[in-house]
């Protein structure tokens, strides 16, 4: 197929995807959170008939209304983007990538923008149970959109569910369930949604924490502190829960992702993982990548080799093995594996000339390969292998890996504590006058959402070279246009997105400083 | 269930016309929003007609994304060509989308940084642009486009202007003006009946009339093309697509669903402008409403259905897409269809949800009001 491809297009194309994606990022979990926080504090407000209440959630309200907006405007470029910039990919895949995205909008977008509308401005205009019940739909609705786009998100870490039809060049989906029940979705689904109801109540209680170091609208603040504390603590222990989940799965479906999060080179049993540690380059090198020894290290004995294997003396790959190969432990080097694939795409070749030829002996025979077990198992499962030219270059980069891994997990326990602090404090009636404890909720809001993003860091960068895992690199899947008309598209969203996102923040900035209408 | 392959397909090119046909509709906002700056006389009657379209603007941008995705699902192929290949015009599209998203929720907030007049530039822009481009682009069903498919699909388009080329073929532009003018007589019809102001009414009857016409003459002149024209036959046996003098008008002959469709449509569509301008009815918007969805539905069918390539390249007519080379598997096709079911149920709900909180019109005094406003 594509043998010589721009290099600066598909970089350019993955900046741009990387951008448009890391924005609505930042909108996407306040909405799946906040949407929640809203259903409960109206439910009390419907429950106690206090006016209270009332005030308090129209006033997380307009924040919610203010974020969903530029949530909503980041959203489309993203779903039109497979098509402009990763065509061949869309082409490739798009009768299974295809078709959650399909119902994304068809089930979730519309529930959510239909009683967004009722939710804004049907206070005076519907009961208050169908009110009620039109905001817990918007967060329903978006929780399901994060469903959907997750599902999809994860064949493409882990693809199911197809097989590979030779006369249309492509993978074809012929079970619908095991795409979605996907164990990569169903971790996938739960830490998102999960690390969203974090991010949301990190947010409530920072911003309430805000109005009490002002001395402000003390009652709206410690309620809203209680709400968010709860939920946020028994999301965040959902959070660590489904983020070990997805690590256990990672090690089975991505090894090398895997390895790279611990930098781990060497395989070896008795596998302690690492809390806490430093790269350095040790000179030594894998093809033009570097080796990093991790110094400085806090570790945990076997936890990892447990972790992954259920049992501490079990053997965990390392970069090395799984480059090179290691015979005793079953693994098969990416060089062999470059040579499998590029006999299947071989035999796809061969089959497209004899059908262009209109050889049909020729085509049958070669039509029967991609139904036999032994060719689809052990050839055609590395077909994505053939377009590389050197076996490193499967290796994503590992500090980045490394240290954004850290970072999230490390934050994860932070807030774990931070709300346990929110509702000890809450119960002590003692939040006041822990100002310590106000300005560090404030100030971790930044904090959330720097997690949140390097969530995503991890994932996708961890499974560079590849769009689809073991299927297809990313330079095959370019659309096939200039650089520059990427560069050009690349710096007007940038623009766009930025001036965007200044008129958000000084926005919510200053209906804070309101605060609620009386 | 057992359906054919075939089946399916036209099945599936269904739903994308409804899809399509809902979509012109809805972008009654768009038209609405392109008059921000001429209907209104004061800063009030502004605030009316921003919130009334305000109230609508997320269903045609929810329904633009599921027309995407769903054209993603069914025809994929059209999805990786057209995007991949067109990348300007679709770019131009999206952006015009964007800057709309946060215009409504931003416009008249505090501290909005680029003032209010900025957000209403963007709601013009998107509500000439948006109805204007996407014409364009459904032009090119018919006009073709110039690109190549090789053995493995993957498309190469014939110009670095990317899509762009389509607004100098004077056909296409005739399809954009059209929509362009349609949707704003859709958006004064929807203002007319939510908005509860006399003296913005007596505005909106007079602009009724001097859009209603250059709209009449766009879309007669492109159908008189698209009709008496060429048009890309693909062979149902050889699938071979040759270019066939008045093969769209063959089309609407030969099926009497779209003849019918059509003709009813384009009656529905003229008698809401007699009832509009004529009689100053506020219910001419239903009227308009339930012609502009059939007539699209046509004009699909006759890019889709007997025997036509819907995605012809003018220069390469062996790459022009077809149903049955664009569409998907049996398989997901068949799932997706059952996806469709649930339809109904999501029109029902938007329907309800819709209906309960627009029993009452726009007025000054609930904008003087203290809820959640534009
Ligand atoms: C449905 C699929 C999907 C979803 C939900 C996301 N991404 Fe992604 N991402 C891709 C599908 C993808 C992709 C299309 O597959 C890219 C483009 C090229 C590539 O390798 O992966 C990609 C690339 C990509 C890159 C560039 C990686 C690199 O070039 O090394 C970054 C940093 C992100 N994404 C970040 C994100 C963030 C912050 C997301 C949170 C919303 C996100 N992605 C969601
Ligand atoms: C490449 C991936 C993605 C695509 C193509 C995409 C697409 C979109 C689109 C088109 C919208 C606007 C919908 C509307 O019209 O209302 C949107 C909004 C939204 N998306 Fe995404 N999205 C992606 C990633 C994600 C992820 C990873 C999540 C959650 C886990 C998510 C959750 C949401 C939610 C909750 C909204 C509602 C608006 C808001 O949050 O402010 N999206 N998305
Ligand atoms: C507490 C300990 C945590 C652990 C053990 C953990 C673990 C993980 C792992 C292993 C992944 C990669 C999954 C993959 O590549 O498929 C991941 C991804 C992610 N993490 Fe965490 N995480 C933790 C905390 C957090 C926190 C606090 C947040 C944000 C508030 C967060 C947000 C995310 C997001 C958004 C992703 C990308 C989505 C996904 O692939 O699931 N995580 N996490």
């Amino acid at each position: 197929m594509i043998e010589n491809f721009d290099l600066s297009l598909v970089n350019w194309s993955r900046a741009q995807f990387a951008l448009t994606a890391i924005y609505h990022w930042l909108f996407v979990p306040l909405t799946l959170g906040l949407s929640f926080i809203l259903a409960f504090m109206e439910t009390l407000y419907v429950r106690t008939g206090d006016e209270m209440w009332k005030k308090i959630t129209k006033f997380w309200m307009t924040l919610f209304g203010i974020n969903f907006a530029i949530g909503v405007a980041t959203g489309i470029i993203l779903e039109f983007e497979f098509g402009t910039n990763w065509s061949n990919y869309s082409w490739f895949v798009g009768d299974i990538f295809g078709a959650p995205l399909a119902v994304e909008g068809i089930m979730a977008f519309f529930l959510e923008s239909t009683f967004v509308a009722v939710m804004f401005f049907g206070w005076n205009k519907v009961s208050k149970k169908f009110h009620l019940a039109s905001t817990w739909l918007v967060a329903v609705g978006a929780n399901l959109s994060a469903l959907w786009i997750l599902v999809a998100n994860a064949w493409m870490e882990n693809p199911v569910g197809m097989v590979f039809n030779p006369d249309t060049a492509r993978n074809e989906m012929n079970s619908f369930s095991q795409v979605i029940f996907n164990p990569v979705a169903v971790d996938k689904f739960l830490h998102t949604v999960t690390s969203g109801f974090v991010l949301a109540s990190v947010f409530v209680i920072g911003i309430s924490s805000w109005f009490l170091i002002r001395k402000r609208e003390e009652m709206l603040a410690r309620k809203s502190i209680y709400i968010a504390g709860i939920f946020g603590l028994i999301s965040a222990l959902a959070v660590a829960f489904t983020g070990d989940t997805s690590a256990r799965t990672l090690a089975k479906v991505q090894p090398v992702k895997f390895a790279a999060m611990e930098a781990l080179y060497e395989g070896k049993t008795d596998a302690g993982l690492t809390v806490i540690g430093a790269l350095s380059d040790n000179g030594e090198r894998i093809g033009e990548k570097k080796v990093h020894d991790v110094k400085m290290k806090i570790e945990i004995p076997g936890l990892l080799s447990f972790m992954t294997t259920g049992r501490s003396d079990g053997y965990v790959p390392g970069l090395k093995d799984l480059i090179n190969g290691n015979p005793d432990r079953g693994i098969l080097s990416v060089a062999e594996m470059m040579e499998r694939g590029r006999y299947a795409r071989q035999v796809l070749t061969d089959y497209k000339v004899a059908k262009e030829l209109g050889d049909n002996d020729s085509m049958a025979t070669l039509a029967a390969k991609f139904e036999d077990t032994d060719f689809i198992e052990n050839y055609f499962r590395y077909f994505g292998y053939s377009y590389f030219e050197h076996p490193w270059q499967v290796i994503p980069s590992v500090p980045v890996i490394f240290y954004a891994f850290r970072v999230m997990v490390g934050l994860g326990f932070f807030f774990i504590l931070l709300f346990i602090l929110a509702i000890w404090f809450h119960r002590r009636r003692t939040l006041e006058r822990n100002r310590w404890f106000l300005w560090l909720a404030l100030f971790s809001i930044p904090l959330a959402y720097l997690a949140s993003e390097l969530g995503w860091i991890v994932t996708e960068m961890g499974r560079q070279p590849w769009i689809i895992q073991n299927l297809m690199p990313v330079n095959v899947a370019v659309s096939n246009i200039s650089a520059g008309a990427v560069q050009t598209t690349f710096w007007l969203f940038a623009v766009l997105f930025t001036a965007l996102l200044t008129a958000e923040i000084s926005i919510m900035v200053k209906q804070i400083k309101i605060g609620p209408k009386h | 269930m057992m359906v054919s392959y075939l089946f399916l397909r036209e099945y599936w090119w269904l739903i994308m016309s409804l899809l399509a046909g809902l979509l012109v509709f809805l972008m009654f906002v768009q038209g609405g929003q392109s008059f921000i700056f001429s209907l209104p006389r004061n800063d009030m009657q502004r605030k009316m007609v921003v919130n009334s379209l305000g109230r609508k603007w997320e269903f045609t941008f929810t329904t633009l994304v599921t027309f995407g995705g769903a054209f993603f699902a069914s025809f994929p192929l059209f999805y990786a060509s057209s995007f991949g290949g067109a990348y300007y015009l679709w770019m131009a599209i999206l952006f015009s989308f964007i800057i709309q998203a946060v215009a409504y929720e931003y416009r008249s907030k505090p501290a909005n940084v680029f003032g209010t007049s900025v957000f209403d530039t963007f709601l013009f822009i998107n509500g000439c642009l948006g109805p204007f481009l996407i014409g364009v682009a459904v032009a090119t069903f018919f006009t073709g486009s110039d690109f190549t498919l090789d053995l493995f699909n993957r498309v190469s388009w014939g110009t670095g202007w990317h899509g762009l080329e389509a607004l100098i073929n004077p056909v296409n532009l005739l399809l954009g003006l059209a929509v362009l003018f349609l949707t704003r007589v859709l958006g004064l019809m929807y203002l007319e009946n939510s908005v509860d102001d006399a003296e913005l009414t007596r505005s909106i009857r007079k602009a009724l009339l001097r859009n209603a016409i250059p709209f009449l003459l766009f879309f007669l002149a492109f159908v008189a093309f698209m009709l008496f024209g060429k048009g890309y036959r693909a062979d149902a046996v050889t699938g071979e697509v040759t270019l066939v003098k008045h093969h769209y008008l063959n089309n609407l002959l030969g099926n009497i669903v779209i003849l019918v469709l059509f003709a009813g449509g384009v009656v529905a569509v003229l008698y809401s402008l007699w009832l509009g301008i004529i009689r100053g009815s506020r219910k001419a918007i239903w009227f308009a409403g339930s012609g502009t969805v059939p007539v699209v539905m046509a004009l699909f069918f006759l890019t889709g259905y007997g025997e036509t390539a819907f995605y012809p390249s003018s220069t390469d007519p062996d790459s022009s897409l077809t149903l049955a080379r664009a569409s998907s598997s049996y398989f997901t096709l068949k799932t997706m269809m059952y996806v469709s079911f649930i339809i109904p149920a999501v029109v029902a709900y938007i329907w309800y949800a819709w209906s309960s909180i627009n029993r009452k019109r726009i007025t000054m005094e609930e904008m003087n009001g203290d809820d959640h406003m534009y």
